[in-house]
């Protein structure tokens, strides 16, 4: 399993971390269905505007749902920043984590690591936590 | 009466990967029981203590059942219903 994204998605992303910070950003990339090609950001706004949490606001998920269903899309990449831990799946996000189609993103811009960024994918299915190749496209 | 279920892809186990089903119900609270009664198992992943679990949205129609009256929610013929699990963490 592995992640293709464009270079201006992963720049689009760590963009929006970095103008989010400190609270957590989120978003989706949508992709044709049955593609698995992320073709479409869609940034999210964080209802939970907070540094250690995000979530996608009700109105805004079930909007989401029926446009990827109206255009015959799917949720290819379901993103999501840490702003003072790694880049890796926390406790809720793996309890919460309801896309087993999807790849899960996250970027970290914690302070230690400044001015690099962290950009890691996962699959998480049934509670267990898959890191999968990033190749990023120019 | 017969209302459309719009069921996720992680609750799809339960239904014989079936995308939306039809329950019947004249409440959330009854329409669940149905759909339980239909599908057994699907209503633990939609319920907790009684109540709804927090990181699963229902709509009627286009409407969060949360200002609905949750659980109270009224629901009649014709009416779709939408489940979809909060993409959430931390």
């Amino acid at each position: 399993m592995s992640l293709t994204i464009s270079r201006a998605f992963v720049d689009a992303i760590v963009a929006q971390s970095r103008a989010e910070y400190p609270d957590e950003c989120c978003g989706a990339i949508l992709g044709p269905v049955g593609s698995g090609t992320p073709t479409r950001l869609l940034p999210m706004i964080n209802a939970a505007h907070s540094p250690t949490f995000y979530e996608f606001d009700p109105k805004d998920l079930l909007a989401l749902y029926r446009e990827v269903d109206d255009n015959d899309e799917e949720i290819v990449v379901i993103y999501h920043s840490h702003t003072e831990t790694e880049a890796y799946p926390s406790r809720t996000d793996i309890a919460y984590a309801g896309e087993p189609g999807a790849h899960y993103v996250l970027v970290s811009s914690r302070k230690e690591i400044a001015p690099a960024i962290e950009f890691r994918s996962y699959r998480i299915i049934d509670g267990v936590v898959t890191e999968e190749e990033v190749s990023i496209t120019e | 009466m017969s209302i459309e279920v719009r069921i996720p892809t992680i609750l799809r186990p339960f239904t014989k990967d079936q995308k939306a089903v039809v329950a019947t119900g004249s409440t959330l609270t009854s329409l669940i029981t149905d759909l339980d009664q239909q599908y057994p198992g699907i209503g633990d992943r939609l319920l907790e203590n009684g109540a709804l679990r927090r990181f699963i949205n229902i709509y009627v129609n286009d409407e969060d059942v949360r200002f609905l009256g949750s659980l109270e929610a009224p629901i009649k013929d014709g009416d779709s219903v939408t489940i979809l699990p909060a993409v959430a963490g931390g």
